[in-house]
């Protein structure tokens, strides 16, 4: 199961990396998003409201739905599906191993975005240094959490655009979590609990991707 | 279900909800501090008990019997459908209820509670489950799918019941219990809120019931469609 995570973190590694699709699609979406935020809420509000963690995420939420539209549309190519049969992988490294791909991706695009409210929404640089580890694991539970979206809207096209109304109800104690552990950084208080919400909820996506991504896949 | 209790369901249900009536509405006094506006306390905990726990439960329980080999069935899958139709119906009514009952109290239509919240958030998955079965041709994939959703989505009901406790919210705890188990509520208005919680359910069993049989119609239009499109192909292939 890890040797086939690891191959399939790799595959989807190399293909983002060859068509550059994050690099000239989803992180420009992102920087564009978090200005268009700032922008709404206006200079003042924007810029000393404490909104940089809030806005983060939501900016996050937005481009894991495009980076696991994305790395489900992977496998809808002609014949991976049937090759995927055919090898025998085993789903539970597939899920694990598309999982990892989409976590990588998501915190490379959160670095990113992160400068970028350090920068635009005036967070304290310590603030987010000090939330990077809660960043990093709300991050992987929404690559895992996308991940499994993302394979229910597998097939059909029509099935395809359906995944924000599937997937944002299940990000939203993630967003929660995230931004409150951040705004907690932020403002130097404790963020024990909203560890433990992110740290649940990692580990019951990762537990559901592995029994039920094979699931999926058969359908 | 026997023949008769399937017949007596219905009548029996109406019976009991027109006898929830007329006790919260006539028999039960006014509360000392609410005043009627405390009457819906016979409706929406009855409602909420359906839509989160009874509705959503089944629809569950119901997908993990489809996706398990040796149970899978499409029986579960049309029992999980029809309990998620149910579901949202009652979330709806719960929400509308819960508003009603908002807005002298808290002054508001809508507060951002993490209970009200979540419980919205439940609705839309409801609503996501349904679109998925319509976007999905293949009834193999399309049961598959919507029963691995299902047990996605019924995480967050153990969130909406805990969400008064882990969050400083506007909703009020435990109602109808203390934290002692013993009861918030007495005679006639325990009676009436009782009688409420029955009648609900029946009504969740009728409407469940009817859904299902639907379902099976429904089932049955689009086998026999594909037959008679089938007979036209191969009548024409012969000519």
């Amino acid at each position: 199961m890890i040797r086939v995570a690891g191959r399939v973190a790799r595959k989807d590694l190399l293909i983002e990396w060859r068509s550059r699709v994050l690099l000239w699609q989803v992180v420009p979406f992102g920087a564009m998003a978090l200005l268009l935020a700032g922008l709404a809420l206006g200079p003042t509000r924007a810029g000393s409201s404490g909104a940089g963690p809030g806005l983060y995420y939501l900016v996050m939420v937005l481009v894991t739905l495009l980076a696991a539209q994305r790395s489900a549309q992977v496998e809808r190519g002609a014949g991976t599906r049937a090759s995927v049969a055919t090898l025998g992988l085993d789903p539970a490294g597939v899920f694990l191993g598309k999982a990892l791909a989409l976590c990588v991706e998501l915190w490379a695009i959160g670095l990113v975005l992160g400068a970028g409210t350090v920068l635009f929404l005036h967070t304290a640089l310590r603030a987010a240094l000090v939330a990077s580890p809660s960043i990093a694991a709300t991050l992987a539970a929404l690559a895992a959490a996308g991940t499994l979206y993302g394979a229910l809207t597998t097939g059909d096209g029509s099935a395809a655009t359906l995944l924000p109304v599937l997937a944002l109800p299940g990000f939203s104690p993630l967003l929660i979590a995230g931004e409150r552990s951040f705004s907690a950084a932020a403002a130097g208080g404790a963020t024990g609990s909203w560890w433990v919400i992110t740290l649940v909820a990692l580990v019951v996506y990762l537990a559901a991707g592995v029994v039920l991504y094979g699931v999926l896949e058969d359908a | 279900m026997t023949r008769l209790a399937q017949r007596l369901l219905g009548p029996v249900t109406l019976l009991s909800l027109a006898v929830t009536a007329w006790l919260g509405l006539w028999v039960t006094p006014p509360d000392r501090v609410q005043g009627d506006l405390a009457r819906l306390v016979y409706v929406h905990p009855a409602l909420a008990w359906v839509a989160l726990y009874l509705s959503f439960g089944t629809a569950t329980i119901a997908s993990v019997l489809y996706l398990w080999p040796r149970t899978r069935s499409v029986t579960a899958d049309r029992v999980a459908v029809s309990a998620m139709e149910v579901s949202l119906v009652f979330i709806l009514l719960t929400l509308a209820t819960g508003s009603i009952w908002g807005r002298p109290t808290w002054g508001v239509w809508w507060a951002w509670d993490a209970r009200l919240t979540s419980t919205a958030i439940l609705g839309v998955l409801a609503l996501g489950y349904l679109a998925l079965r319509r976007a999905n041709d293949d009834p193999e994939a399309r049961a598959r799918r919507s029963a691995v959703f299902a047990i996605l989505s019924a995480i967050n009901v153990p969130i909406i019941h805990f969400s008064v406790v882990w969050w400083k919210t506007l909703h009020q705890g435990a109602t109808v219990f203390t934290s002692t188990r013993s009861l918030k509520i007495h005679g006639i208005m325990a009676w009436t809120l009782l009688i409420s919680f029955v009648a609900f359910t029946l009504a969740y069993g009728w409407l469940v019931r009817a859904r299902y049989r639907l379902e099976v119609a429904r089932a049955g239009r689009e086998a026999a469609l594909l037959a008679e499109a089938i007979a036209r192909r191969a009548a024409e292939v012969v000519r």
